[in-house]
């Protein structure tokens, strides 16, 4: 994985822990998702246990933790992913704009499109490039042709992919490469014009360029969006992250502003997992 | 692995160079005896093949003329074709597979999306495997019995009926082995914009899958071309022209059955020239499935 690529820009920080250094010294917002007691089972097991913490409004919220701490599923929580597969649930509260995520009767289309989600491998829909874009707004808007095609360059654009496949949008997506493809499934979430973007792992498959582009990408997209990320790479938690949480076997170990989180971190397995020493 | 193993000392005595080599022969040995055996048998198999293709080929061609394209059955002796076979199995067959597709592709659909892992899916799953692999003569029977003996005789539409029984369950196999080949976080990305099932199933699993399962379409119609026992006992055959498909219909299979039975040269020659058309059909079809699913990499 690249880790080196951006070390030139990361000194601005604070004395890093364990060699890792966080670029965010900024205060935390307001919580635009406040997550009280939260809990998931697959089937009768618990894979998240008594989960309690804000995610702040456009800011970057990086969760980290080892293989199977709970930070993947809390993702798909966020968006109900896992109500797709029979046996799975969530107890407690993970409240946005007064609605509580994991309530039964939560309008699932709606809240999808509210919290939108890009993926760890690129998953482009079998259709042109243009094709992809609209394929999401056309499920929640009704665009006439020209507010159409000026949604699709905007979303691209933000997506910093508008250069590279304006002249080709009536191109198959499956043509484009993979960190094309993964920036085409950023705008074609983005196109939805959602308030929550959740990343799952977006760039453990790509190469270390694509990977720098994602990241500029995220901190680019913070200004509109509220992000979640969730990664296996530390040095990317640094450089993307405000506040970063820790999860290990199921349970919230630590929050924190990622300053501090890389700085001072407070629980010792933080301090063990930062430093590299298991996970 | 025992701990007190350490590296350098093997247990046993040494290695035999003697032994060693006696091993090396016998197992060339056997690896010739097997090799022979399997180059053997596949000569025989390309023999009887061959033979049949030649066969067939060679009597199909001399046999082959314009009245088969041009004339409809006619006394042996006067000069008929197989027109009326030819249009016969076109009509049948692409009306068989236009009923089957759609019901084969939806029932692989509910399996492969809806269905998956449900006992009631594993269920129908396995009813639909067992008619896949059904003498094709028992679905003639029963279209028989349900259309044929209660509307009082032989028609095309039982026919078709009959085919279509045939092309579901291949579609239904090949639609849900297609579906399942996707990857679920193909179908977690377009949940994951807000979008309901349907429109996932409809415009991106089915269009991922779209060349895999037009395949299984083209594989169906090769195998309804060349049944001849469901359409015995359904559309009968017909040796006139028919195109109305409340009456007893022509095919080719049905046409060969009862030319090649005949004592007759001319309409033996002309049961060759149809086993030829309908043979070089499904080689047709077979060709262009193979290059649809290459195209999908």
């Amino acid at each position: 994985m690249s880790t080196t690529a951006e070390t030139g820009t990361a000194g601005a920080g604070t004395q890093g822990f364990g060699g890792v250094q966080a670029r965010s010294d900024v205060t935390l917002n307001a919580p635009r998702i406040a997550i009280k007691n939260l809990e998931f089972f697959y089937g009768d097991n618990r894979a998240l246990k008594g989960i309690d913490f804000n995610i702040p409004d456009r800011q970057v919220t990086g969760m980290i933790g080892p293989s199977g701490c709970g930070k993947s599923t809390l993702l798909r929580v966020l968006n109900r992913m896992y109500s797709l597969y029979p046996g799975q649930r969530a107890t407690g509260e993970a409240m946005i704009d007064g609605m509580n995520i994991v309530a039964p009767d939560a309008d699932l289309n709606a809240l999808r499109a509210k919290i939108g989600m890009v993926f760890q491998k690129p998953t482009p829909f079998p259709m042109t490039i243009q094709e992809n874009i609209s394929f999401g707004i056309r499920l929640h808007e009704k665009l006439s042709r020209s507010q159409m095609d000026e949604r699709i360059e905007w979303a691209l654009t933000r997506a910093a992919i508008w250069d590279e496949v304006k002249d080709r949008l009536d191109a198959s997506a499956l043509g484009l490469s993979g960190g094309q493809q993964q920036r085409l499934c950023i705008a074609r979430t983005i196109a939805v014009r959602p308030e929550v973007i959740l990343f799952d792992e977006p760039t453990s498959a790509l190469d270390p360029i694509s990977t720098l582009k994602i990241e500029e990408l995220i901190d680019e997209l913070k200004r509109d969006f509220t992000i979640v990320i969730v990664t296996h790479n530390m040095q990317q938690a640094a450089r993307c992250a405000d506040q970063v949480a820790f999860f290990y076997l199921g349970e919230l170990i630590e929050v924190a502003p990622a300053a501090q989180m890389f700085t001072a971190p407070k629980h010792p397995k933080t301090q063990e997992y930062i430093t590299g020493r298991f996970g | 692995m025992s701990l007190s193993m350490t590296a350098g000392s093997v247990p046993g005595p040494r290695k035999d160079p003697e032994v060693a080599a006696a091993l090396g022969r016998r197992r060339k040995r056997a690896d010739r005896i097997v090799r022979a055996l399997c180059v053997g048998s596949t000569l025989i198999g390309l023999a009887f093949l061959a033979s049949i293709l030649i066969t067939l080929t060679y009597r199909g061609f001399t046999a082959m003329g314009p009245n088969v394209f041009t004339r409809v059955t006619a006394p042996p002796g006067s000069d008929g074709g197989l027109l009326n076979a030819i249009v016969g199995s076109l009509i049948q067959a692409s009306l068989g597979t236009a009923i089957g597709t759609p019901i084969g592709m939806l029932v692989g659909t509910y399996l492969a999306e809806y269905a998956r892992g449900s006992k009631f899916g594993n269920m129908v799953r396995f009813v639909s495997d067992i008619l896949l692999s059904a003498p094709s003569i028992l679905v003639g029977l029963f279209v028989y019995q349900i259309l044929v003996l209660p509307f009082g005789g032989f028609s095309g539409w039982a026919g078709v009926v009959a085919l279509a029984i045939i092309v579901i369950p291949v579609v239904v196999r090949t639609t849900e082995d297609m579906l399942t080949l996707i990857p679920n976080t193909l179908r977690e990305a377009v949940i994951g914009l807000g979008s309901p099932k349907w429109k996932m199933i409809v415009f991106v699993c089915w269009k991922s899958a779209m060349s895999g399962i037009i395949t299984g379409i083209l594989l169906a119609i090769a195998r309804v071309a060349g049944e001849t026992a469901p359409l015995l006992f359904t559309s009968l055959g017909n040796n006139g022209w028919a195109t109305d498909l409340t009456r007893p219909m022509a095919s080719l299979p049905v046409a060969i059955y009862s030319m090649a039975g005949s004592p007759f040269e001319d309409w033996i020659a002309l049961a060759w020239a149809g086993a030829l058309l309908i043979t070089l059909s499904v080689l047709a079809l077979n060709i262009l499935a193979r290059t649809l699913l290459r195209g999908r990499k």
